[in-house]
């Protein structure tokens, strides 16, 4: 073996079988403990299966113990306390025997779930002697409170306390993006097909790489993430690099709270995301694709994964895909419990094997992204455009919108509304129209969280307030993911507040000073305030923290951490009697 | 490509610099000696950026930049100590004294008067616990000092040793350097090579020798004194920095800038100078 020393705690039958069955081609080979074949690039190369590892190890044991991270990490020449840092990194994975075996509740406490009973659902589940975890949001905002349990010897299952699982959208024939929304069987290639599908494709295939960027850039389509970079600058800088390997990544990690759409978009129209990341990839000239799924996204990513082996067998993925001669793969992997794998390096360290924390910027992914290689990282939302674009034209697109800030937007609407659930809607629409859209407020309006935990709180004078780039930028807030949270004047917002700084602390990955300490600072402080008008040494403070965190992070999480919070202090929400 | 220019002209604090592409601003500032701090940077570690206590300001850069990692660029304004960066650097440094014990590193301690450190301002904060950890008479862990620098795993990693012994583990304020499961050193992959005890700056890695002294109540730096010699156990030659209170000998170091040892030793040369002063021939010439 390599020069990696491992103890000799050792796996048991279903481990060993689980490891086997991922690491079919280790990077070290044994033959006879005489003869090794392998090394340190065949270990890098192995490395990206350990997250997949441990998911393995988890399911089929119900935790990880220290014989199958110890056979894992051997397996794939990975440091065993490697290992072990990557694997306590995610909430999903426990790292000590279960005092039962019983499925995990993972149930939401955040700001839409804990005022929509989930404190209740808690109460009632630990009541029946289930074992029960306070997550972070669950994306599942649209029908509250959520939750996922997981099970041993299986993926684990998305679902919410509620029985209702009907989809909440809104369903118009101005819909773009959500057009073929609760039209198609989404794991049926031939039902995508006769709504359009792989149009868009053939017209790329015809018009070529060059022409599809140009045609991106004249949309003005910018990323629907939170950081608005034009799509079009981003695929230009990757088609631009020469060598290979060069990869599409889809950013499905959505975890901001209030956000659901991605998820929406994944368990309804798979095959337009696999079609949009299939046009990246040939106009940028990428032969590998990787969608990054949230952990605790089961229903997505089983359709989504279904949708990939129907690409496949269809010959619309994989070499040659269509009688062309491109070649694109696609390949899913699965988050395991960590907000941070959002943020796009901390993503790319994650799929790669590593601890999901950021890297420094620069270089930037499009010149050192997965794999240290030129990458197009976009999320789902943003790669569902190109295929508007593509289909209709640049001046169709342009025809919805404003001018800087052309097509639509998904916004997820949650909270103390009529009809929450996705809506799409030219940018531009106002705040007000938005929610009358869902049916109004539910009670007196008291404020709306714009872009979730990153976002700001707005009060009831912000209902003009229209919903474009400029138009947030220039009021000091940001559309972020689109997550628009509204709370009624019952909503106890200093409560609401206290629980979004617990989110930051639970959250930060802890590699830098400002965000990892800064978070926790943040949060006691609030925690002192109460429900109390803020000393004007207690605003300093807690203003000096938002300070380092937002001017000395390395991330964005650190970043915004201070976001809504400062913005609730100014609107003097931390005091305000609820009626 | 345009072809890349052989120097690269910037502004630190109103002073016109000219540095080699790829330069970093640390060094850059360093050339014309304008010091900025630094904690988790070392010259014989990849720089990873993570206490943000070296942040400056970047004229154009909507956030403070790290100086240890960021290049320069052709016509950048740096601002190394301007109001916004001395307020970010006593952020963090009041952030890691509410955290830490950080009375056993000297050049925090001057950083946390220099910036005004007011760390009575944080009532009850959390902080960093641990219990000191004891598992072999060469050298202790007690990360309540720990602040979480990335250098004792990057000396034990791919920086220096290649022994992956330690990795951070946990997450957020709740992560700590760790072994798998939190093994023991003596049963992990450590082979007590100390380089991560050469690098620790805040002493939450040191010698079981200082330890003792400082346990004793007997640890007085006005009775130090620092040789140095040659390592007499192999044919490489580094150079020993031997740390004696009262001519004994309680810590060896190398120096980071030797052109053999980058500052990491051996087990050999780190921890086996018992020889020079073997408790039994003390006894045997008193008794």
């Amino acid at each position: 073996m390599a020069d990696l020393k491992y103890n000799n705690s050792a796996p048991d039958f279903d481990e060993r079988n689980a490891v086997d069955d991922l690491v079919a081609d280790p990077p070290v080979r044994q033959e006879d403990q005489r003869w090794v074949t392998g090394g340190l690039d065949r270990a890098a190369a192995a490395r990206h299966l350990l997250l997949p590892g441990l998911h393995r190890l988890q399911n089929v044991k119900g935790w990880i113990s220290p014989g199958g991270l110890n056979y894992l990490a051997e397996s794939l020449q990975v440091p065993a306390a490697e290992a072990y840092g990557v694997a306590s990194f995610y909430d999903l994975f426990q790292l000590e025997a279960p005092a039962s075996q019983g499925p995990l509740h993972h149930v939401c406490v955040d700001p839409i779930c804990a005022t929509n009973g989930s404190a209740a659902y808690i109460e009632e589940l630990r009541s029946k002697g289930h074992k029960v975890h306070e997550s972070p949001c669950l994306g599942q905002c649209e029908r509250p409170p959520a939750s996922f349990v997981q099970i041993r010897g299986s993926e684990g299952e998305d679902a919410t306390a509620t029985t209702d699982q009907s989809l909440q959208f809104q369903s118009t024939e101005h819909n773009r993006l959500l057009r073929r929304f609760g039209r198609q069987d989404p794991t049926d290639l031939e039902a995508y097909k006769k709504l359009g599908g792989y149009k868009a494709f053939q017209t790329a295939i015809q018009l070529g790489g060059a022409r599809v960027i140009e045609m991106l850039t004249e949309s003005g389509l910018t990323g629907r993430g939170g950081a608005a970079f034009p799509t079009g600058v981003k695929w230009r800088s990757v088609a631009n690099h020469q060598e290979g390997p060069k990869y599409v990544v889809a950013n499905a990690d959505e975890s901001e709270p209030g956000t659901f759409k991605d998820r929406m978009i994944l368990e309804n129209d798979p095959f337009a995301l696999i079609e949009a990341m299939t046009i990246a990839g040939i106009s940028a000239g990428c032969r590998k694709g990787w969608i990054y799924i949230r952990g605790e996204y089961t229903t997505a990513a089983s359709r989504f994964s279904l949708a990939i082996n129907h690409a496949y067998e269809a010959q619309l993925l994989g070499t040659e895909i269509a009688g062309t001669p491109f070649t694109f793969d696609l390949e899913i992997r699965q988050g395991a419990g960590a907000y941070i794998c959002g943020e796009e390096t901390s993503l790319f360290n994650s799929i790669e094997g590593f601890r999901g924390e950021p890297r420094s910027k620069p270089p930037y992914p499009t010149d050192s992204g997965l794999f240290g290689r030129p990458t197009i990282v976009n999320n789902p939302e943003t790669f569902l455009n190109v295929l508007e674009i593509i289909n209709h034209g640049v001046d169709e697109y342009r025809s919805a919108g404003t001018h800087e800030s052309p097509g639509t937007k998904l916004f997820c609407l949650s909270g103390d509304i009529s009809k929450p659930g996705l809506y799409e809607a030219g940018f531009g629409i106002t705040l007000g129209e938005l929610i009358t859209e869902a049916g109004g407020v539910r009670g007196d309006l008291q404020a709306i969280l714009l872009g979730g935990a990153a976002g700001s709180f707005v009060g009831p004078d912000h209902l003009d307030l229209a919903l474009s780039f400029e138009d947030a930028n220039a009021n000091n807030l940001t559309l972020g993911s689109g997550a628009v949270m509204v709370f009624s004047t019952n909503a106890d917002l200093s409560a609401v507040v206290r629980r979004l700084a617990q989110f930051f602390r639970d959250e930060s990955c802890g590699q830098c000073v400002p965000c990892r300490i800064g978070t926790v600072r943040q949060h006691e402080l609030l925690l002192q305030i109460g429900s109390n008008k803020p000393e004007d040494a207690n605003l300093g403070l807690l203003d000096d923290i938002a300070t380092v965190m937002t001017d000395s992070s390395i991330c964005g999480l650190g970043q915004t951490a201070a976001s809504a919070v400062q913005s609730a202090v100014k609107l003097g929400l931390l005091d305000k009697r609820t009626s | 490509m345009p072809p890349q220019p052989t120097e690269i002209a910037v502004t630190i604090n109103g002073q016109s610099v000219d540095v080699a592409p790829g330069t970093s601003i640390l060094d850059a500032a360093k050339s014309v000696g304008i010091e900025i701090p630094t904690l988790c940077w070392a010259s014989n570690l990849t720089p990873v950026n993570a206490c943000r206590l070296c942040v400056v300001e970047l004229e154009g850069s909507r956030t403070l930049v790290p100086a240890c990692s960021r290049e320069c660029e052709q016509g950048s304004v740096i601002h190394t100590e301007s109001e916004r960066v001395v307020l970010n650097r006593k952020m963090v440094l009041e952030f890691l004294d509410t955290t830490n014990d950080l009375t056993q590193s000297a050049e925090l301690q001057e950083l946390l008067l220099r910036y005004h450190a007011d760390s009575s301002r944080y009532t009850e904060p959390n902080q960093m616990q641990d219990d000191t950890k004891i598992e072999d008479d060469l050298f202790v862990r007690a990360y309540d000092r720990c602040v979480l620098c990335y250098k004792c795993v990057e000396a034990c990693g791919d920086d220096a040793q290649f022994t992956f012994a330690i990795s951070m583990a946990g997450r957020g304020f709740d992560t700590r350097v760790s072994t798998e499961f939190d093994t023991p050193l003596p049963e992990s992959a450590c082979v007590y090579c100390g380089n991560c005890v050469g690098v620790c700056p805040t002493n939450a890695l040191q010698f079981k020798t200082e330890f003792d002294l400082r346990e004793a109540s007997d640890w007085n730096p006005e009775r130090h004194n620092s040789t140095q010699t040659i390592c007499s156990y192999c044919g490489v030659g580094c150079t020993l920095e031997l740390h004696t209170q009262d001519n004994k000998i309680f810590k060896v170091t190398s120096p980071a800038d030797h052109s053999v040892t980058s500052g990491h030793l051996c087990i050999k040369g780190r921890f086996g100078w018992q020889y020079v002063q073997p408790p039994t021939r003390r006894s045997l010439s008193s008794g």
